[in-house]
């Protein structure tokens, strides 16, 4: 994707994007008893993660795109970790300083009823993951873990949060995941959204406010089902 | 046509096959096989793995057949070559191999049918996805802490060409650990084959060239252990051997909290 404006290294968000799921205080309360039941049996030890391949991925003023199957999308409002350093096996104290600075995301999936599968179908869809348009550096947002962040539908105000209801920090989020899966430069940490996302379908406008790191405003469109045009095909 | 990557003498190559132990550099340089280091075999874009798709490794791990594909996607930094060394980190009671046929995607493919899925496949090599079952957790089953690990996922050593392989392949692939046959299957077993992947996969994930579906594995997993060495062998793609290694000779010794410290003072 063409990357968000970004004034320190690593200059590009190059490398994976990485979303944590179930990191909001409300994502567990609000499965109730069912988290202690089949097929979940407890609530999640480590740290719980979807990786958002490159087709999902937008660039700063893209639409979200929904088609057929995806009618409604479900919004995730995200802060984004970008990685400024490897990070492997890094201590949560030391972890920040793998972070060049944040992004503001907006993971849009279909809503999901189960939390069992990675349900790529919901999860990895084309054109499902905006990022707004700055990268603000580390030094310049300030503390990570208490940022209020506000999701506008059709510029009405419906979701509004704070970094502050994580279940991990931003630091120890970075050192779980380095633990056994090194973080490169241009990668991007996702720290999660809050359970109940505002649902979008086609035609609405989505804007992300996320405090000291900026706003990220994107349309929902209806995408086209062509197939890729393939020249090398002879019928 | 077989290709591999490799490293050799400060730069990295295309290869061939060149008699037995011996492989051909693109700069027309002959050098054993054991003397370069060996990379997955392509560029690899986005990694896609599948769980429980075959009936009898499913059975094995007490699951009923699905209805949907159980499809898990990986970070790039679990991809590792051929002859490479993988972790088991000292906690791990059950870590077993996977030998899995890979499938690599040649052209873009965005809502194909699969009656022309298989048109868009660049060509097959063999893949050991590795597996901590220790880490499962029921939440967003299998995570990456156990199917996204650094290192973990063994790539190689060739990309054979889809024009050499009967399509639907129909391979025997066989583990062999420390020299002993513990694992048997033939990719014809698949539950979902290839060309319903394809369209499965496409019709909401556009599909780039370099993109890998891991197909699944049969039955036969054990627990392997550090000095082991694991070689994964399908028909006609060849063996991809891989090496399991302990945590001291990647720094890690003891807990997080002391390796932590440890980094620090060092």
């Amino acid at each position: 994707m063409s990357s968000p404006r970004i004034e320190v290294a690593p200059f590009r968000l190059s490398g994976t994007v990485y979303a944590t799921l179930l990191n909001h205080r409300h994502s567990l309360a609000s499965l109730g008893d069912a988290v202690s039941a089949k097929p979940y049996q407890g609530a999640p030890k480590n740290v719980v993660l979807a990786v958002k391949p490159r087709p999902a991925l937008l660039p700063p003023g893209s639409n979200v795109l929904v088609d057929d199957e995806s009618q409604e999308l479900e919004v995730g409002a995200a802060l984004g970790l970008v990685i400024g350093t490897t990070a492997c096996a890094v201590a949560a104290t030391d972890a920040l300083g793998h972070v060049a600075g944040f992004v503001v995301a907006c993971d849009c999936t279909l809503p999901r009823t189960s939390h069992y599968r990675p349900q790529i179908r919901a999860m990895a869809r084309d054109a499902s993951c905006a990022f707004g348009a700055e990268v603000v550096a580390r030094e310049r947002a300030g503390d990570p873990d208490s940022l209020s962040i506000r999701v506008f539908v059709d510029d009405e105000l419906v979701r509004s949060t704070s970094t502050a209801d994580h279940v991990r920090s931003a630091a120890q989020l970075i050192a779980d995941i380095s633990d056994f899966m090194t973080l490169r430069p241009g990668d991007v940490v996702l720290t999660g959204s809050a359970p109940d996302g505002a649902r979008v379908r086609n035609g609405a406008t989505v804007a992300i406010e996320i405090e000291s790191v900026g706003r990220l405003e994107t349309r929902v469109a209806m995408a086209t089902r062509a197939a890729i045009a393939d020249p090398t095909r002879s019928r | 046509m077989k290709r591999a990557r490799v490293a050799y003498s400060g730069a990295i190559h295309e290869a061939t096959p060149a008699g037995a132990d011996e492989i051909r550099l693109d700069d027309g340089r002959v050098v054993g096989e054991a003397d370069v280091v060996w990379l997955p075999p392509f560029e690899a874009g986005t990694v896609i793995a599948l769980g429980l798709n075959y009936a009898d490794h499913a059975k094995e791990l007490a699951f009923k057949a699905q209805d949907e594909p159980l499809v898990f996607l990986k970070g790039p930094g679990a991809l590792i070559g051929h002859r490479g060394a993988t972790r088991r980190p000292a906690d791990a009671t059950f870590m077993h191999y996977e030998c899995e046929l890979a499938v690599v995607i040649g052209k873009p493919a965005r809502h194909v049918a699969r009656d022309d899925a298989m048109a868009h496949i660049a060509g097959y090599t063999i893949a050991n996805d590795y597996a901590i079952r220790d880490y499962l957790e029921n939440w967003y089953r299998p995570n990456l802490r156990v199917k996204s690990r650094d290192g973990a996922t063994a790539l190689g050593p060739w990309l054979v060409d889809a024009a050499d392989v009967a399509a639907p392949p129909q391979l025997a692939l066989q583990t062999f650990v420390n020299g002993r046959q513990t694992q048997s299957g033939n990719t014809r077993d698949l539950v979902f084959d290839i060309a319903f992947l394809i369209e499965y996969l496409s019709a909401f994930m556009t599909l780039s060239p370099g993109d890998v579906i891991l197909t699944g594995t049969p039955e036969g997993v054990i627990d392997v252990g550090v000095g082991d060495e694991v070689v994964c062998e399908i028909e006609g793609l060849g063996r991809l051997v891989n090496r399991i290694a302990g945590d001291e000779e990647f720094g890690r010794a003891g807990t997080a909290s002391a390796r932590g410290a440890q980094r620090k003072s060092a």
